[in-house]
């Protein structure tokens, strides 16, 4: 119980209950995250005046009104499990609520015979310490969420491993569902993706609440190591209700000759924060970083990405396209990094925006930091609005005004859906997008 | 009820500038009538206005479709009250497919529980595209998006084929096709000629008459129609040109 009297914080208190609940984890595991906590608390609270936060809302970071450590009552987790069905054919599944594990469906006895591993984060933990010692939380936020990284680096319970051995090629997608259910929980959802040289794998992570009304937060982290000539294909929808605060930090390393896709549909949370770094560390890599946001109302979507090149031959492609209802507002922050080594780089960034009303607002700071003498490289950014004469060519054909503005934001985000590998995943986020906007005809 | 689309005395002005001077002009369900006349005398314009873009002031005058004034109607219930537009320059739609676009524009005129079948829409989309020769694959290609000139003038008559508007006016479909393509689009508007559509086919050359054959052509020069006749009269116009037109064009202000 808590003593009034105690100076010590809310959340120190709350992280102090969380490691006693650990009870049987690995005292080193217990203590990367003391440590972990302990940067939390030294990391100054973000504010506008820094770089990494220009134009984002800092006010409510504090989190004053999260439940961290909260023990979760769960009472509908076998409606939440069906509703877990993006993927009909998977290779693996994980449905956790509030970081509880609801179901998991584990890899087949082949895929295990040849050494793949797919584990809750709490087994890895004490079964495949090894490989949690070389590989978890090793890519360093660099996009200005440190504080939050380390947070999530102490509260974190749960999440997927994913390791795939040499030359392993798996076709079935895993998937990894992530419910945030009470109000006022916080979640901490962790996929960490390692291939080894030429295997070849597909995930996806879906982030979703049970209910529309309870305010939340999340803060995940996806992390890939792909290796030589391997090929990973990461998927993250994100559609968190409307009065959740989310984090993501997502970084991946690409090795000689690998190809890394990742791609984000983000359509939730009253405020969400998107970090995407693509290290392209090694020669011949080919990186994909693809994101949709559609945000409305109020909605504040933040995304910061880097592309660092420091191997040569190397591809980057980046392609970020928002739409802006109501009184949105999305900032696009990337930049470039071409090491002076990085020779033959080609790398593109492109940010598109599209307002769909006077009062949205969509920033957008693109940014190139070449040292190398022999790279192609190109940003762009665009902010536009519909033009009325494409309204009027389906106006003529007497589609609504509403209809006509809705199909011109499907078709945005095409060029982005399409791109998704697993069919009935892209056909999901068609469905999560056509809804929000079913839901503002409703009101 | 009367059958036929009645253009009466229509004034249009862009900005302050008056293009359409009492146009009038009727054509009856069944038929296919034919503008000519040079760049600039407004023919666009009329297509534009009867369609009800909203840059194309309307002072006065009205359009009827079979009795019933269409002036206070928004484009999109144009459209649906059986009018169509066949763009000169068809718009370019990223992402949305032709098949979902002309589903869209479908199930825009079915009450708003119902949507169309799916099996039976397709049934009919392939064997209109097979008559238009347009490739099948086309239907997951996005709308006018990286189209050939020809590509863009047959989608619009596929789109014309799967609305079946009552009247349908085709500005200048003839511009930047060949000879094969034009055929194409040609055939493709004959086989829905009848007694249920009426057509305006607004173009410049008389080229695209010869395999559209009107029933009447009308010659318009700064915006209203100075001589209507049979189909003889385009190749009068080609014969003698246009400086003929201006010509007719002072008669009909004296008179």
């Amino acid at each position: 119980m808590s003593e009034s009297s105690d100076a010590i914080s809310p959340i120190k208190e709350a992280f102090n209950r969380h490691i006693e609940d650990l009870d049987t984890a690995p005292s080193w595991w217990k203590k990367s995250k003391s440590e972990a906590f302990d940067t939390f608390e030294s990391i100054a609270l973000p504010t506008r005046r820094d770089e990494p936060w220009r134009f984002a809302t800092v006010k409510g970071l504090e989190l004053t009104d999260v439940r961290f450590a909260a023990l979760p009552s769960i009472s509908d987790a076998a409606s939440l499990v069906a509703r877990s069905n993006f993927i009909e054919n998977f290779s693996g599944r994980f449905v956790f609520g509030d970081d509880q594990t609801l179901q998991a469906d584990r890899i087949s006895p082949e895929l295990a015979e040849k050494g793949v591993i797919w584990a809750p984060f709490r087994e890895a933990v004490s079964k495949h310490g090894d490989i949690v010692k070389d590989y978890f939380m090793k890519q360093e936020a660099a996009l200005g969420s440190e504080k939050f990284a380390a947070l999530h680096r102490a509260f974190m319970e749960n999440g997927a491993l994913l390791y795939v051995p040499r030359g392993v090629e798996i076709e079935d997608a895993f998937v990894v569902y992530n419910w945030s259910i009470n109000a006022g929980s916080a979640i901490f959802p962790h996929t960490l993706v390692i291939t080894e040289d030429l295997a070849k794998v597909k995930l996806v992570e879906a982030n979703l609440s049970a209910t529309e009304d309870a305010a939340a937060f999340s803060c995940g982290v996806n992390h890939i190591f792909a290796g030589v000539g391997s090929t990973v294909d990461y998927t993250l929808l994100q559609n968190f209700n409307e009065q959740t605060l989310g984090f993501q930090i997502n970084s991946n390393v690409a090795g000689k000759d690998s190809n890394v896709k990742t791609i984000s549909v983000n359509v939730g949370c009253k405020r969400y924060r998107s970090e995407t770094h693509g290290q392209i560390k090694g020669a011949g890599s080919k990186v994909e970083m693809l994101s949709l946001a559609v945000a409305d109302h109020d909605q504040e979507i933040d995304q910061r990405t880097l592309q660092t090149h420091s191997a040569p031959n190397a591809v980057s492609d980046l392609l970020f396209k928002n739409a802006l209802v109501d009184n949105a507002r999305t900032i696009f922050s990337g930049l470039i990094k071409v090491d002076p080594g990085a020779q033959q780089t080609d790398a593109y960034q492109t940010n598109r925006n599209l307002l769909l009303s006077g009062t949205a607002e969509a920033n957008s700071l693109p940014g190139l930091e070449i040292d190398a003498n022999d790279v192609k490289c190109s940003h762009g950014a665009t902010t536009s609005q519909i033009e009325d004469e494409e309204i009027f060519y389906m106006l003529a054909r007497g589609i609504t005004r509403e209809k006509a503005q809705e199909l011109i934001v499907y078709g945005f985000f095409e060029e982005i859906l399409e791109r998704i590998s697993c069919e009935t995943v892209a056909e999901n986020a068609r469905q999560i997008i056509q809804d929000k906007f079913k839901k503002r005809l409703s009101k | 009820m009367s059958n036929k689309l009645e253009i009466k005395n229509l004034n249009v002005s862009i900005g302050d500038k008056q293009i359409l001077k009492d146009f009038s002009l009727t054509v009856p369900k069944g038929e296919v009538h034919a503008i000519m006349g040079p760049n600039g005398t407004g023919k666009s314009t009329l297509a534009k206005a009867i369609a009800g873009h909203p840059d194309y002031e309307v002072t006065s005058g009205e359009v009827i479709v079979d009795g019933e004034s269409i002036m206070d109607m928004e484009a999109d219930e144009r459209s649906r009250a059986g009018l169509f537009l066949a763009f000169q320059y068809p718009m370019e739609i990223p992402g949305v497919t032709i098949a979902n676009f002309i589903r869209a524009a479908l199930n825009a005129r079915l009450p708003e529980d119902e949507e169309l079948n799916a099996p039976d829409y397709y049934k009919s989309l392939y064997a209109k595209m097979d008559m238009l020769k347009i490739d099948r694959k086309f239907t997951a290609r996005s709308v006018n998006d990286g189209f050939s000139g020809g590509e863009k003038k047959r989608c619009e008559i596929l789109q014309m084929a799967m609305l079946e508007p009552k009247y349908a006016v085709l500005d200048e479909t003839d511009s930047g096709l060949d000879i094969d393509a034009l055929k194409i689009v040609a055939e493709g508007v004959n086989s829905m000629r009848g007694p249920n559509l009426g057509a305006l086919v607004i173009t410049h050359y008389q080229r695209l008459l010869d395999y559209i054959i009107p029933d009447v052509v009308h010659v318009m020069y700064d915006g209203r129609i100075v001589k209507s006749g049979p189909k003889e009269l385009a190749l009068e116009l080609e014969s003698r040109g246009y400086e003929w037109v201006k010509e007719l064009a002072g008669e009909v202000a004296a008179s």
